[in-house]
């Protein structure tokens, strides 16, 4: 939350044009193109090392802290043993991380993360069910925006919207 | 601007605002609850926001609506009443507030001239949305979870695939991400208030049949040189928008107007920074006029009643380099200044350009005209360009949009002049539109690789299978 005034202003609840959701950072892409908070989970998409047109589907269950990994034709992922996560959930912690900040995503799984611990290292969940299909779909959908045609019709609605210099 | 205009506006806050905005809130704070469950001062906002009516054309129906609401039968059409009532409101506080700032800059500005409404075409889609939307007034935002969120997705991404309801599609994307972040909002400390319900309130109107029709057809075709004073632009998770500000000195003489022109790009999240100048591509003149500070000819490009240019690359060809600053100085104070359409009269679409020269920056970053003081939004310098916090503070001539939001005056700043050790230096939001020209971030963006690249990839090789 940003929660920053400009001077001489009123309070932030009467404000209109406050980022309330601060942009996310940049990072690679190439790996882990796909990285989400959303339906209670961290989950996203890994691209397969030996296979370009392979992808796995990787998510951790919030508060549960259960993990899943799956390609997305629903094979379960060989690298994950009942024990440890393999390595494109640790792939895909790793670029939350860089993506939200590590506050963001251990907030919104609700884990401890000691000084200086990586956040996989603090999921001891164990293995739960695989949402591959929806997340798959929801992947599917995030490519699709870029698909769409630009307008240059104005949508004044996006003055609600200013673009803003840096995350918080 | 001047000290004496800047004081002339500081002066008077045009009657009548307080009160009308004290209503609004009013209404906000029901929608915090819900209207499932009105308190009763809750439910005395809603009477007394319908009471501010009585004496005109739509004080019955608005009457009734609060009745209705209050009593706990909340139709679609009682809430369509009371947000219409919401936006007239803020309509009038826009009014007085553009009406001030216009004599203060001694601007002159057209009337509007309706143009004729065309058909939506999206119906059913549209009624989804409604009904989505009268779902969150009725749960209220502490009570939004993820599965009401959720609710909406079909909705959006259908519409966004229709190309004319865009302007819906991107307000809902954009609200529900923000909703979709912030759950569960029951355990937030702080709601924003006043956003939220003009979101939704503008959503709710723009669903309406006919919601967005009259303002988007083309009034005339204009031909000349047009001279940019600026770029602003706006960004959400999913869309960006680059609104170009600029002087258009019509052909064959006449009367110089004020007048914008933008694109708008759908992006994903991981989008950000210099990489979004990639996603307007089809419209290479444009960005190289930006980046190049060059004006454009334009030969009969469309523009609506509203003075926004509906851009057309083919229609414009490069033109000399400008100097946005002379521009600004000798062109703003004649240029006729266009009418705000109906839907558009609200505080936060007052953006209107303006020269700053002659300040001292505050320690809090404000620029001291001589006494008087402007508050600077630097929280709104995007990150696509080469301005900082840093140069702002640093600088001795602005180019800015003059904002009103939070109950007061501020500069959204677009284009800086700085000294740079005895050396002169500028900076515009637009010179990085056809790549970033700082070494630093040239390395830095060499370094993450291109987004754009990576899931146009990943896109073709996914999505058509
Ligand atoms: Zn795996």
């Amino acid at each position: 939350m940003i929660d920053c005034l400009p001077a001489g202003t009123a309070v932030w609840e009467q404000c209109g044009r406050v980022p309330v959701v601060p942009p996310v950072r940049p990072r690679k892409l190439a790996k882990v193109p796909f990285v989400e908070l959303a339906d209670g989970r961290l989950q996203g998409v890994v691209s397969s090392g030996s296979d370009i047109s392979r992808v796995y589907v990787s998510s951790v269950t919030a508060a549960t802290h259960t993990y899943s990994c799956s390609t997305n034709n629903n094979r379960p992922c060989g690298g994950l043993s009942g024990s440890s996560p393999c390595k494109h959930l640790r792939a895909l912690t790793v670029e939350a991380v860089l993506q939200y900040g590590l506050d963001r995503v251990a907030r919104y799984l609700r884990a401890e993360v000691s000084e200086g611990a990586d956040l996989i290292d603090c999921l001891r969940g164990g293995l739960g069910p695989a949402p591959a299909a929806m997340v798959f779909s929801r992947f599917l959908r995030h490519l699709a925006y870029l698909e769409l045609p630009d307008t240059t019709m104005p949508i004044p609605e996006l003055h609600w919207f200013p673009a803003t210099r840096m995350v918080r | 601007m001047l000290a004496a205009q800047l004081t002339r506006l500081r002066d008077g806050e045009p009657a009548g605002v307080e009160e009308a905005l004290e209503l609004v809130t009013g209404f906000d704070e029901a929608l915090v609850h819900g209207l499932a469950r009105l308190s009763e001062q809750h439910a005395a906002a809603l009477t007394a926001l319908a009471g501010a009516f009585a004496l005109t054309p739509i004080g019955e129906g608005a009457a009734e609506a609060a009745v209705k609401v209050v009593s706990g039968s909340i139709a679609e059409e009682h809430l369509t009443m009371l947000a219409g009532g919401r936006t007239a409101l803020l309509g009038a506080v826009h009014d007085a507030l553009l009406a001030e700032l216009d004599a203060a800059l001694g601007r002159e500005r057209a009337a509007w001239q309706a143009a004729q409404p065309e058909a939506d075409g999206a119906g059913n889609l549209l009624g989804a949305a409604r009904s989505w939307l009268c779902e969150l007034a009725i749960t209220g935002w502490r009570g939004v979870d993820h599965d009401l969120v959720s609710a909406s997705d079909q909705t959006v991404e259908a519409l966004l695939a229709v190309p004319e309801q865009r302007r819906p599609a991107v307000l809902l994307d954009g609200l529900a991400a923000e909703l979709r972040a912030c759950c569960p909002i029951g355990t937030m400390e702080r709601l924003p208030v006043r956003r939220w319900a003009d979101l939704w309130t503008r959503a709710l109107l723009l669903a309406r049949a006919g919601g967005q029709s009259g303002e988007r057809v083309a009034a005339e075709r204009l031909s000349g040189r047009l001279l940019i004073l600026g770029v602003d632009v706006h960004e959400h998770a999913t869309a960006v928008q680059l609104q170009v500000h600029g002087v258009l000195e019509p052909a064959g003489g006449g009367r110089a107007r004020l007048v914008r022109t933008s694109v708008a790009a759908a992006k994903v999240d991981t989008i950000v920074g210099p990489a979004v100048w990639k996603l307007p591509h089809r419209h290479p003149r444009l960005l190289s006029a930006l980046a190049g500070r060059r004006s454009l000819e334009i030969t009969d490009m469309p523009v609506l009643a509203s003075g926004d240019l509906v851009w057309d690359d083919d229609r414009a060809r490069a033109g000399a380099p400008v100097d946005a600053f002379a521009v600004a100085r000798v062109s703003l104070a004649g240029a006729l200044a266009p009418a705000a359409p109906p839907l558009d009269r609200h505080p936060v679409l007052i953006a209107e350009p303006v020269l700053v020269a002659d300040y001292k920056v505050t320690r809090d970053g404000s620029f001291d005209l001589g006494g008087v003081v402007l508050a600077v939004d630097t929280d709104g310098l995007p990150a696509c360009g080469p301005l900082t916090p840093k140069l702002v503070a640093g600088s001795s001539e602005c180019i800015g949009l003059m904002r009103w939001d939070g109950g007061g005056w501020l500069l959204q700043p677009l284009a800086v002049r700085a000294k740079v050790k005895s050396e002169t230096i500028e900076a515009h939001t637009g010179d990085w539109a056809m790549g970033p020209t700082d070494p630093k971030v040239v390395k830095a963006e060499a370094r993450a690789g291109d987004a754009v690249a990576v899931l146009r990839e990943r896109a073709g090789r996914l999505l058509r299978r």
